[in-house]
Order: structure tokens, then C-alpha cells, then sequence
């Protein structure tokens, strides 16, 4: 042994963790993996959906699930193992139930993404990437999450939590600790981080119509116009 | 004179449903198909070109021109790819469009995909938006089983079917060509151009990638007509595009208005700088886009104008800061985001931009070495514009633009911290308790 080992600078990164080799795929799941590789011109196109559904079976990346995406696409596990850890979505230690995600890239971050990270911290007793001891939160510091006009935001199994305040952030918390319905601010009920996965894999859930179609944020550019009726041309007024 | 603001894109956001076709339908959705289809695919392409449409992803290339690429002699499928991997910092117009409409995008690929003579083509749509996900699947599927999708459409001969493709998290996705190796089921990689994607893209097949909003925008253009389109905008940013204002304004929030309308207008649209403070600074298309101030407020974001003074277009994320903030903190922040997000292709991103990260760390803390202004610049100019793609300029854009404006601020990180000289708390939107460390 040299005595070093190797320490990654990135706290998120880090090798599948192999010892853990607990899976629930089975036959059901090797069937809608295979049926995920036939949705695309070449089977490979299927690999990040694929590894969603792994999630969404596993709660994380397992061993079981990398073993058995290689199979259904005939390339290796190094192969799989080299994708699912370059992408932040995969879980390579089990989620919570609930995954939140806190935003601090630079804007949400000065508005006050910073200081309800550190109050969601403190409330659920855990930091970034760790998951609680009862297996009902994990928490990731996540990046701009393209809602910056309802900044600052948190997410919920991805679904968006909008117009964030510490209040808001400890309530939200409680509801979903309570096991009380929580809606999304811009999308449905939240559901569970699997379920979420299960969605994001391509297996819908039935939710589309839930939740409303814009926030007020998206409509004000379209309302101020309406107020003081503005629009865009006529065709006939321009034409040439 | 066109008004100051021109809803096309977003009119529909507000009505009941305005994700279900019965509603897209009811406003005219879907009109463009016949038309598209009485024309042959060339003419829709000059079409789109005679109207000056400009891709809405960051870049301003012809859409048109684009299409035009595509090699007709090529023996492969041709394929379309809609980016919306909205990731870049500050931007958020193609995430309300698709939750509120996306059949408004489907009807435009399907127009698109005609005039490129693509059968298959794919939405990258990032994972972390499962709403719009799922909203985007649905639309599809009643975009199947009304008869826009699948074989001969409309009686036209012509087929496509649409596949809808979560991501992972990844913000180098949103680069085109890591975008196909990502939906190749590989890590989001970029690779050397030439060959360009209109020749060897996905499957190294001929393909066109385009931004939600450009795809989107083509429908209206069908209907109305490139001069219609053309009648908004300035002399070479032709049209209507989705400006999005975010920040300390006292309603952000999104605005749908021709090119070339100015952030001054904007703001006193949404209420002017939150009460009691001023305009600092602000990007004029995402954290990739050099920052600009209170002097630019008067200046055309079009194309040319923001090129004009040193900046970009981009996105059109418009991103205000007031003068509690801390240009070092922010700027930091900015960093780290590129740090995290670079794919490690590169040497100069993937160690540049960890170096950077460090020295930030010590102007924010205020221990950073007299001189090292320049030694940051120095970083910068050994990573820009010596990397596969333009992840690497995005991230030293955001400290080049913030010493030029700000360099004192900059050289106080020599002595004292930024949360000192700026009390982090006085940037938020609540009290943040005494004693944060946030």
C-alpha cells in the first residue's frame, strides 16, 4: 500500500459504492429497461433514462441496476459506472424519500438561497449530499434551476418550490415530515423522490394536469401588455 | 412602431389548460401544419431565413441558415434536437414556455423537422424540471392522438415521431455537441468541430439543434408571415423574443418584446429597482455574458448593441443586482458554478477554473496578495478561448467584466472581507438573523 489515497476535491463525486449490494430489480424491471433501449434509433440513447429507472427501483445507483443496464445494451459496467458519475442527478448513496434541493448559484444565492440552506441545515440536522438517519430527507445544494424570476427557490423532488423564505422553508419541511399533501408552487403534488425518478425515466404518473400553467412571475410581461394594450403587429398591417 | 411589448410566445400562458391541446387548439394551434405542408420544405426554410430569426440559445445564429446546412445528398437520417437544457445561471424563459405550452414547441419542431427532412427528433430536456417533463410527454402524446404526429401527418406523406429525453444534471449538456454525446448515453462530453452536427451529429448523422424558443417561434412566423416578423426588431435582430428579468427588481418576471427594446424600459415596466435602492450591475444574458452597469442602461439588447459594449446577447436573462451586493461574492459564486460544471475535457477549464475558485475564496475573505487583481487576469487570459467549447469563456467572462467595472471593489479583497464592506444579509430578501453565515 503507497499510504495515499486518492480524495476527490468534489464532495458530490466519489465511486458507486459497491458494498452495498441490496437491489429490488427484478424480471419487471428488466422488462422496462429493455423497453426503454427500444424507444431510441440506437439502444445506447437509453442509458440516462435507464439509470432514472434504476433510481427510481434502488433509491440510488446500486451495483444491481449498473449490471443490469450494461446487459440490456451489451456494453460494459465500466462503461455505465463512467456515465451515472458524471452526472449530479445519480445518487450513488441512497436519497431520502424527499430530496431538496436548495439553490445558491450566485443570484438565488445573494437573495437568500445562502441563509436557507443554512436554516434547512440546521432543521433536518444534515449538510449537503447527506441523507437524514430516518431516510425521510436528503439535501443537495443544487444550481440555477432556470426559475430565477421566483428566485429564491427550492425544489422538491424536483418539482419547484418558488419564492422561497425561511418560514416557508421550515413549514414545508414539517408538512412533508407529517406526511401532509404538499403542492408544488408550479407543478402537482409532491410525491416521492422514486416516484419522481420513475417519471423523469419515461413512465408517466398521470400528474400533467395538476398544478396551474404559469406563475405570476411568467405572466407579467403578458398582463402589463393586456393593461395598456399592447401586441404584437397585424399580419396584414406589415405585410409587404 | 411596434408596441413596447408583443406577447406571440407567451399569449397563451394565462388561459385555462393552456398545456392541453383543446386549449392550444381553440387559439389557433396546430394552423401552421397545412401551411407548412401546401409548401415544400426549401420554401419553408427561405421562409424562416427571409424572416431573420436568430437562435434564442445564446449564440444569434440564423435559424434559417442552419437548416440550410443540412446536406441533402447525405444517405443517413437526418434528426432534429431541441436543446432545453435551460441551465445557464439567470436564464428562465424556456421552462415557463414549455410548462404553460408545449405543444407550442411540438407544433414547430413538426414544422422544422419538414423542412430538414427529419423522421425522428428528439427534445434534451433537463431532468430537474419534472413538471415541465412531464407536461412536455403529454403534449406529445395528444399531439399523437390528434394525428400531428406519427405517419402521414395530415394526409401529407410525411412522418415524425418526437422523443422526449430527460437528462441527468449537467449543465455542459446545453452544449450542442456534449448534448448529442449525452443523448448518445455517454457523458456529456464536447467534441472537436469540424465535422459541424449538421454533418455528423447525433449517430453522426446530419442534425439540426435548436433552442426551445427558436423551434417555438416558427409557427407564428408560418402563420404571419417573415415580414410580420420582421416588422419587430431592429436593422439585424429581427422579431419578438422572451426577455427575463430576475433580481432586485420589484417584480421580475418575463417580458415578450421586439429586439432591441433596453433595460430601462424593462425596469420601469416591472416597477424599477426594489424601493429604496439602486442598480449596481447586471447581465445582459446569463452568468456567461460579461456584466454590465448603470451606464448601459439606454443601450438596444439586440445582438450588435450588446456586442457593442463588450457583452453578448445571450439569453436575454436579464440578472439585477442592487448596491448591497458584493460584485466579489457574486462573481465567486459564478466561478464556482463553472468549476463544478466543467466536464474535465479540457486542462484549462477543468484546472483554470478550480484556480480561479481559490483565488476568489481569498478576495472574498479579504487575505488576497496585493497584486493578485492581475494575477486573475492573468488565469483568465491562459483559459479563454483555449477549450473545445465556450464553457470556459462563459466562466472567465463574469471576472474579466467584473474587475473592468469593479476592479477597487476587487483590490479591497486585499485587505478587507466582502461580507464586511457588504453585509451579505442586506442582499436578501428577508432578515437574515444576526450571527448567519450566510
Amino acid at each position: 500500500m503507497s499510504g495515499h489515497e486518492f480524495k476527490s476535491f468534489f464532495p458530490d463525486s466519489g465511486e458507486v459504492d459497491m458494498a452495498d449490494t441490496s437491489t429490488n430489480i427484478d424480471e419487471t424491471t428488466i422488462a422496462e429497461l429493455r423497453e426503454l433501449a427500444a424507444r431510441y434509433p440506437q439502444p445506447r440513447s437509453a442509458l440516462l433514462p435507464m439509470l432514472h429507472l434504476v433510481q427510481s427501483v434502488d433509491g440510488r445507483v446500486s451495483p444491481a441496476g449498473i449490471e443490469a443496464c450494461a446487459d440490456v445494451l451489451g456494453i460494459t459496467t465500466a462503461q455505465v459506472s463512467g456515465v451515472a458519475t458524471f452526472y449530479t442527478m445519480y445518487r450513488r448513496r441512497p436519497a431520502g424519500k424527499h430530496h431538496v434541493g436548495v439553490c445558491t448559484t450566485a443570484l438565488c444565492a445573494v437573495m437568500g438561497g445562502d441563509a436557507l440552506l443554512e436554516r434547512v441545515e440546521h432543521k433536518l440536522g444534515i449538510g449537503p449530499d447527506e441523507t437524514t438517519a430516518d431516510g425521510t430527507f436528503s439535501l443537495e445544494r443544487i444550481e440555477c434551476n432556470a426559475a430565477c424570476d421566483f428566485a429564491p427557490v427550492m425544489m422538491v423532488n424536483w418539482e419547484f418550490m418558488d419564492n422561497m423564505t425561511p418560514e416557508k422553508a421550515e413549514k414545508l419541511i414539517d408538512d412533508l415530515a407529517d406526511g401532509k399533501d404538499v403542492a408544488s408552487t408550479r407543478g402537482a403534488t409532491i410525491t416521492s423522490w422514486r416516484e419522481a425518478e420513475r417519471v423523469l425515466a419515461g413512465f408517466p404518473d398521470g400528474r400533467a394536469d395538476e398544478g396551474p400553467s404559469a406563475g405570476e412571475a411568467s405572466l407579467l410581461g403578458k398582463s402589463i401588455a393586456d393593461a395598456k394594450g399592447w401586441a404584437a403587429p397585424k399580419p396584414e398591417e406589415t405585410a409587404l | 412602431m411596434t408596441d413596447l411589448l408583443t406577447p406571440v410566445l407567451s399569449a397563451n400562458w394565462g388561459t385555462a389548460k393552456s398545456w392541453d391541446i383543446g386549449a392550444y387548439a381553440a387559439g389557433g394551434g396546430y394552423a401552421a401544419l397545412d401551411k407548412a405542408f401546401a409548401m415544400t420544405p426549401d420554401q419553408v426554410t427561405e421562409l424562416v431565413k427571409d424572416a431573420g430569426l436568430r437562435g434564442r440559445g445564446g449564440a444569434g445564429f440564423p435559424t434559417g441558415m442552419k437548416w440550410s446546412f443540412v446536406p441533402k445528398d447525405n444517405p443517413n437520417p437526418k434528426y432534429l434536437v431541441v436543446n432545453a437544457d435551460e441551465s445557464e445561471p439567470g436564464t428562465c424563459k424556456d421552462i415557463p414556455l414549455l410548462l404553460a405550452s408545449p405543444h407550442t414547441l411540438v407544433e414547430g419542431m413538426i414544422i422544422a423537422s419538414y423542412a430538414i427532412g427529419c423522421h425522428t427528433a428528439f427534445v434534451y430536456i433537463r431532468g430537474e424540471v419534472l413538471h415541465v417533463v412531464r407536461r412536455l410527454r403529454n403534449a406529445v402524446e395528444q399531439a399523437y392522438a390528434a394525428g400531428h404526429l406519427g405517419k402521414d401527418i395530415h394526409g401529407s406523406g410525411y412522418d415524425l415521431d418526437i422523443i422526449v429525453h430527460a437528462g441527468a444534471g449537467a449543465y455542459i449538456c446545453g452544449e450542442e455537441t456534449a448534448l448529442l454525446d449525452s443523448l448518445e448515453g455517454r457523458r456529456g462530453q464536447p467534441r472537436l468541430r469540424p465535422p459541424f452536427p449538421a454533418v455528423a451529429g447525433l449517430y453522426a448523422s446530419p442534425t439540426v439543434i435548436n433552442n426551445v424558443e427558436s423551434i417555438a417561434t416558427v409557427p407564428s412566423i408560418v402563420v404571419n408571415g417573415s415580414s410580420w416578423f420582421s416588422a419587430m426588431g431592429t436593422e439585424k435582430s429581427k422579431g419578438m423574443t422572451i426577455y427575463s428579468l430576475s433580481g432586485h427588481v420589484t417584480r421580475p418576471g418575463q417580458f415578450e418584446a421586439p429586439l432591441g427594446v433596453t433595460l430601462r424600459e424593462l425596469l420601469e415596466l416591472s416597477g424599477g429597482i426594489r424601493d429604496g435602492h439602486q442598480l449596481k450591475f447586471w447581465t445582459p444574458g446569463g452568468s456567461s455574458t460579461p456584466i454590465l452597469t448603470g451606464e448601459h442602461l439606454d443601450v438596444p439588447l439586440d445582438y450588435e448593441g450588446m456586442a457593442g459594449v463588450g457583452s453578448m446577447l445571450g439569453t436575454k436573462a436579464l440578472q439585477v443586482f442592487d448596491e448591497t451586493v458584493s460584485v466579489v461574492r457574486t462573481t465567486l459564486r459564478w466561478v464556482e458554478f463553472y468549476k463544478h460544471e466543467s466536464c474535465g475535457k479540457c486542462t484549462p477549464c477543468r484546472e483554470g477554473s478550480w484556480w480561479l475558485v481559490q483565488l476568489l475564496k481569498q478576495f472574498e475573505d479579504g487575505v488576497a496578495a496585493p497584486g493578485d487583481v492581475d494575477k486573475l487576469l492573468d488565469i483568465c487570459d491562459n483559459i479563454g478561448g483555449k477549450s473545445f467549447c465556450a464553457l470556459a469563456d462563459g466562466a472567465v467572462a463574469c471576472v474579466t467584466s467584473a474587475v473592468r467595472h469593479f476592479r477597487p471593489e476587487f483590490e479591497a479583497g486585499y485587505h478587507t472581507p466582502a461580507r464586511e464592506l457588504f453585509p451579505y444579509g442586506r442582499s436578501a430578501l428577508f432578515e437574515v438573523p444576526e450571527g448567519s453565515h450566510a
